[in-house]
């Protein structure tokens, strides 16, 4: 099941927002442009993870030397891009999702293939629930970008 | 069987007379300096400070003992000396001398440079003098030093041992500039040898977190007389502190553990038995490995059990030959037995 979860300028490049979609608290994250979804909770103690600090990535060829890349990609010790954890990643690794970024036009024709009232605004496109809380709403208008997550059954 | 650790005994400030520079050996003559006098045991103590010369060992450790090669070290302090060329001095003449009087004598004994390891670049020049002198297979380090050992202070003479080809062999022992317990000075020596497992535990970490091998990939290093049974407990603290805090070291890309079983080995003694021997077999298979353990005597000085005995009493036929020789001849690159 595939959810609206937030219009896509709202993220900004570095930022992130905590969304519960499907009963689930899940963090959307822009990295560069790039949108990338994560299961808000830490494999190793079950703690908010999403909320958690993000890290460039550095690497090492020797003792005192230090290749950093400030890319800001490293949530805890997981990978924002993959989920996966980079300490023991045989045994941890944090669910992640498929996010995409959906034209309003695009929603609004499904909408309307789905019979809905074209008028509606708040109306779900096929295939589609509005998310992400019942007191926030997405008003999909045929100018707008969306970021859409997916939800495996 | 080959045992990794027996003991020369110290040289008196008279055996290394002849091997001295003439200027020292006014010095040792008209001064009352007589060289290092740390002792890491009582004088004439029955049971730790036997002396015996090459006759003594030779019974005991081969035709006795059935070893059929010996690694030796001599404990001779330098590292307690302060004058640095009287340090450096004492080590060259006490290398000359184990050379001489031991290694030379007895082929199926091998020796461990002595250096004065708080001079760095002191130590490693003598290092380089005697690296390619039959005999020596390794350097001795004492455990106590007035540095941790993984300190950038010692990459230089981490990289002359692992150029030389030897093994670095840490082992009990070093001058107390500083406390042997990390809350400070003990009263009683009973205090000071229980502590030297946290000792050795604190240079572990040093040396693994500080990048020793990831800066000396082939550095192969040896625990005397630092007991094994704190080991697995220390190694996973280390693996789990390892995971949150890799960051400030990323050039540690593998658990410290892997590092561990991959660069060290460790002598049996002393063994701390839990109550029950059978527990020991438990400890022994949370090493993780079976190529870790050395059989090792420590000749002349003794300890309250046989731990050779009772170690490879309870282990299975396989991991005991392995304890006995094998892994020392695989980490030592030893000679196969004659005939065997």
């Amino acid at each position: 099941m595939k959810y609206v979860v937030a219009e896509a300028s709202e993220i900004e490049s570095g930022g992130r927002k905590i969304v519960t979609v499907a009963g689930r608290s899940i963090g959307v994250f822009n990295l560069d442009g790039e949108f990338f979804a994560l299961r808000n909770r830490c494999p190793h103690q079950a703690g908010r993870l999403c909320e958690g600090k993000l890290w460039g990535v550095i690497r090492s060829e020797r003792p005192g030397d230090f290749e950093y890349r400030p890319s800001r990609e490293i949530l805890c010790c997981l990978h924002v891009r993959t989920g996966q954890s980079w300490c023991a990643p045989e045994r941890l690794r944090v669910r992640r999702y498929d996010v995409e970024t959906v034209a309003g036009e695009e929603l609004a024709e499904a909408a309307d293939a789905e019979a809905a009232p074209a008028d509606d605004p708040d109306a779900p496109a096929p295939g589609m629930v509005k998310g992400p809380y019942m007191a926030e709403t997405y008003p999909v208008i045929r100018e707008g970008k969306y970021l859409v997550v997916e939800i495996p059954a | 069987m080959i045992d990794a650790d027996v003991h020369i005994p110290n040289p008196r400030i008279q055996d290394l007379m002849p091997l001295l520079p003439e200027h020292w050996v006014e010095h040792f003559n008209n001064t009352v300096d007589k060289g290092a006098s740390q002792e890491y045991y009582p004088p004439r103590s029955p049971v730790a400070g036997r002396r015996g010369g090459l006759a003594e060992l030779r019974e005991a450790v081969f035709e006795q003992g059935g070893a059929e090669l010996a690694i030796s070290s001599c404990l001779y302090a330098v590292d307690s000396v302060h004058n640095p060329d009287v340090a450096a001095a004492l080590a060259t003449a006490t290398n000359d001398w184990q050379s001489r009087e031991w290694l030379e004598r007895e082929p199926r004994l091998r020796g461990s440079i002595v250096a004065p390891i708080q001079l760095p670049a002191a130590a490693a020049e003598e290092i380089e003098r005697c690296a390619d002198r039959p005999g020596f297979v390794q350097v001795l380090i004492p455990v106590r030093t007035e540095h941790p050992l993984g300190s950038r202070l010692y990459h230089p003479l981490w990289k002359t041992i692992e150029r030389s080809g030897l093994v670095a062999a840490v082992h009990f022992g070093g001058a107390p500039v500083m406390p042997p317990t990390p809350t400070g000075w003990p009263s009683f020596f009973l205090e000071e040898y229980t502590a030297m497992a946290q000792v050795f535990a604190t240079q572990l970490t040093s040396m693994i977190v500080e990048g020793v091998f990831d800066a000396c990939p082939d550095l192969r290093v040896v625990f005397l007389e630092s007991g094994f049974t704190w080991i697995p407990a220390h190694l996973w603290r280390m693996d789990k502190e390892w995971r949150n805090l890799r960051r400030l070291v990323p050039w540690v890309r593998r658990p410290p553990s892997d590092y561990f079983r991959e660069h060290v080995r460790v002598g049996i003694q002393p063994l701390d038995a839990p109550p029950d021997p059978a527990h020991l077999g438990e400890v022994v298979d949370q090493l993780g490995s079976e190529d870790l353990l050395l059989y090792a005597s420590d000749y002349p000085h003794i300890h309250a059990c046989d731990a050779g005995d009772l170690l490879l009493r309870l282990l299975p036929d396989g991991l005991g030959r392995k304890i006995r020789s094998e892994n020392a001849r695989s980490f030592y690159r030893l000679p196969e037995e004659e005939g065997g």
